[in-house]
């Protein structure tokens, strides 16, 4: 009989060391260089790869010569499609998969691969590219999602049949899905309403902007074994789907995820490691393989850019009595969830009786869409939260109180269906409102605006070890990618359930030789997920401690209880005996039964969702059109914070990254559909310099699905700048700005054209 | 019996029902009742469905229980960054 799944519920349990601040495990080697990234990996006689990308946004491919690539001297192997057949079995997401990492056929974007090469060194692999021949016919493309809509616009993809509508279609169409949510009477509602506010909102493309490039060496023998060493969000998945891709046995591929500088959702899709692993079994040697910056940008995942509209109704006491949206949101080249996401999100900060959200999946001759922190959350948050302003201000309510009055709380039905347990969104905004922030006084030309956000989190397959060593040091074994301090916060939980120092505790993510499976750290899941199978997996150490000392006394097992950290010997018989602690135990373990170790698998289900409220302060230079930041402030449900200082790291992070998306990142496309700024120097993210310190407020509204209340926090704040500054914007220059990026030039234009 | 709410991206593949009835005790159960009713469903399985009841989302504990008074939505498998 199957042992019973722990209980997973919140259980307000009293810390001595969770909450604490201690410094991250992997801090030293960031800081000194020591800790290895992608790119940092070496093996002896590996090769140096190369693609050769599509100069052409849609393109039919007639030929590809690699014959004067392959008799360069020094090249090794050169792959096309065919090296890659399709092994798929009909699974058309896969497919997508491998014909994003290198084109059949056809071009699909500026920057497809086509080809690829491993050669000796750089030069010869440059070299090489330059002797492949492909020719091309070059098909009328469309970069812009509405374009993409219309009846005329070139088909990116003819198979596609949109889904979501009755009856569906016989013909091809660029709108891969028609998704629908929400409930109530929408048009009873707006009739109700006495006051309606109709605006539509367009947002450009955007890219997580990390600043570690893609990178991966791959290793295939002869032998049908290989291993990959990648820069990864998930390398279980990622050996997953490489091995799938090029018919390998699962166990066979052994892939180590390196150090990560930054994901953001980005890295969580293959890229391009199943071209290296193709060029490695090809050439019989390990391959290196990594992006530049501008094949980052042209063939990596940005998120999509959008246009929606949006319409509220409310009634002169303040209440939303009517809200509609549809959704247009671009996936690039291959079918996507965005636009569903988007419509799922759009409503979800609010209580609302009547409300509907509609949304379109659309393909365009633009790379493949991939998630970025809250994916599709931000855009439809701006179109929303901007609305929502311009409705308090035709009602005379102040923008926060009006929030507060219409905001989902316990017992909420979401917009996305299910009814809300225990919620943040009214302490966030009650935090803001009571926020000194708000009460700052400004100066000329300057503008305070605020805004909601919303994100799911969830959680996933998760497998975890715990080894104590014969010193009571003990080894914390986890496969979920730290992306930003996740070692830390696991290793505060093992030494909270151990009841040992945080010191003792020492945390690793393992390969896929050495764990079970575990999913992506997606959705702010690493510390939810893995946390959850570390208080498991060490409460199984616990169970093995106590027998161990059971078996040192010479006594009944349920006569030995754990406490703070050692075995206590219960009853008067027993009061002769002195605790042990973990240490004692350890040192012992030799001859009480081995190795003292614990272990949980586990489907972290159960996360809780997460809210926060923003504000923001900004100077508008009516001269010029440019935005300054001046201050900034986020408040955030964590639920628990496990280690305060990587939650307020997560919220600054997010925050900086929707400024910059905000106000200055845009990915430009040419007439020609070539992408016009594929590098740092023209698409600008933002430095320490743009940005005022961010101040954070963690707010603490358990989650009744995780043990100590986790919720994640990792996303949910890069979902209210980009309202919350066109808010400000909107305050400081008296113009309301719905396109964003809220650049310099489209600002001036706005305050010139209402001169 | 269950009274199972069907998200929007969902219902083409139930023949547009907003709400289905079901007897099912767990997720597991309540899919594989779903599938054997309603065929197309199995073209949202490759991408994924999720189960929310009583508000809590449900992506692969297929083991869970349903009580017969929950509120149980099927929703859209999700994705985050």
């Amino acid at each position: 009989m199957a042992e019973t799944a722990p209980d997973t519920s919140f259980t307000n349990q009293d810390f001595k060391i969770i909450g604490t601040r201690p410094p991250r495990p992997d801090g030293v080697d960031k800081v000194t260089g020591r800790a290895k990234y992608g790119a940092d990996a070496f093996a002896a006689g590996q090769l140096t790869a190369l693609i050769l990308r599509s100069p052409h946004a849609h393109a039919k491919i007639l030929s590809i010569d690699t014959k004067r690539a392959e008799k360069l001297k020094g090249v090794k192997a050169v792959v096309t499609c065919e090296d890659l057949p399709d092994l798929t079995g009909g699974n058309r997401g896969m497919l997508d998969i491998l014909e994003n990492c290198m084109a059949r056929g056809r071009a699909l974007y500026d920057g497809h691969a086509v080809a690829a090469v491993a050669a000796i060194d750089a030069e010869t692999a440059k070299k090489a590219l330059k002797l492949i021949k492909v020719k091309y016919e070059v098909l009328p493309h469309v970069t812009d999602v509405d374009e993409a809509m219309k009846k005329k616009a070139p088909i990116i993809q003819p198979h596609i049949r949109t889904t979501g509508v009755d009856p569906k279609p016989k013909k091809a169409s660029n709108v891969a899905a028609r998704s629908q949510f929400g409930h109530g009477d929408i048009e009873a509602g707006f009739a109700a309403a006495d006051v309606i506010v109709e605006e539509s909102y367009k947002t450009e493309q955007t890219h997580q902007g990390y600043i570690e490039p893609h990178a991966c060496l791959a290793s295939v023998g002869p032998d049908g074994q290989g291993e990959l060493w990648v820069t990864t969000q998930g390398h279980f998945v990622f050996r997953n789907t490489c091995a799938a891709l090029l018919g390998m046995e699962v166990a066979k591929l052994k892939v180590t995820s390196s150090e990560i500088g930054g994901g953001f959702g980005g890295k969580t899709h293959v890229w391009m490691e199943p071209v290296a692993l193709a060029l490695s079994r090809k050439a019989n040697r390990p391959v290196k393989l990594t992006m530049s910056r501008e094949e980052v940008f042209r063939a990596s995942g940005p998120t999509s850019s959008t246009s929606i509209d949006i319409k509220i109704g409310a009634t002169r006491d303040g209440r939303i009595c009517a809200a509609s949206a549809e959704l247009r949101y671009q996936g690039g080249a291959f079918p996507g969830i965005w636009g569903m996401l988007g419509a799922m999100t759009t409503w979800a900060c609010y209580d609302l009786e009547n409300c509907q959200s509609v949304a379109f999946d659309v393909l365009v001759n633009r790379p493949k869409s991939a998630a970025y922190r809250a994916p599709s959350a931000p855009m439809a948050a701006f179109a929303v939260e901007s609305t929502i302003d311009l409705v308090a201000a035709k009602l005379g309510m102040d923008p926060v109180d009006f929030r507060i009055l219409n905001a989902a709380k316990e017992g909420t039905r979401a917009s996305y269906g299910p009814t809300y347990g225990p919620i943040g969104i009214g302490p966030t905004l009650e935090a803001v409102k009571n926020h000194p922030h708000m009460k700052a006084p400004l100066g000329p030309n300057q503008g305070r605006g605020m805004a909601c956000g919303f994100w799911f989190n969830f959680g996933g397959q998760t497998c975890t070890d715990i080894n104590v060593g014969v010193d009571g040091t003990v080894s914390l074994t986890v496969g979920t990618m730290d992306v930003g301090g996740s070692r830390a916060s696991l290793s505060l939980i093992a030494a909270e359930e151990l009841g040992i120092p945080y010191e003792r505790v020492k945390c690793n993510v393992a390969d896929t030789a050495s764990l079970g499976h575990n999913d992506m750290t997606e959705g702010s899941r690493g510390t939810f997920s893995s946390g959850m199978a570390t208080i498991f997996a060490a409460r199984d150490v616990v169970k093995v401690l106590r027998n161990r000392a059971a078996a040192m006394w010479e006594i009944d097992v349920d006569d030995v209880a754990w406490e703070d950290g050692q075995a206590v010997a219960k009853g008067i018989a027993h009061s002769n005996l002195s605790p042990l602690s973990l240490a004692d135990i350890a040192r012992k373990s030799p001859t009480t039964g081995g190795p003292i170790a614990g272990h949980n698998e586990t489907v972290a289900d159960g996360a809780g969702v997460s809210f926060a409220s923003h504000i923001c302060d900004v100077e508008v230079d009516p001269e010029t059109g440019a935005t300054k930041v001046i201050r900034y402030t986020v408040v955030q449900d964590a639920g628990k914070a496990i280690h305060p200082d990587y939650v307020e790291g997560q919220f600054q992070g997010a925050a900086a990254q929707g400024i910059g998306w905000a106000l200055n990142e845009e990915y430009i496309y040419g007439e020609d559909g070539r992408l016009q700024n594929p590098g740092f120097l023209d698409y600008r993210i933002p430095v320490c310099s743009d940005l005022p310190f961010i101040d954070t407020e963690i707010l603490e509204i358990p989650n009744p699905g995780h043990p100590y209340g986790v919720r994640g926090v990792g996303e949910t704040s890069i979902v209210p700048p980009l309202a919350a500054i066109g808010n400000a914007v909107s305050n400081a220059a008296g113009v309301r700005l719905n396109h964003v990026p809220m650049s310099p030039p489209r600002i001036l234009k706005a305050i010139n054209a209402a001169k | 019996m269950l009274e199972v709410n069907v998200s929007g991206v969902l219902r083409d593949a139930v023949n547009g029902a907003a709400s289905l009835q079901v007897e099912a005790a767990t997720i597991r159960e309540l899919l594989r009742k779903l599938l054997e009713r309603y065929p197309r469903l199995n073209d949202h399985m490759e991408t994924g469905i999720a189960v929310a009841i009583d508000g809590v989302i449900y992506r692969d504990t297929w083991s869970e229980p349903i009580p017969q008074d929950a509120e149980v939505f099927l929703l859209p498998r999700l994705e985050g960054g």
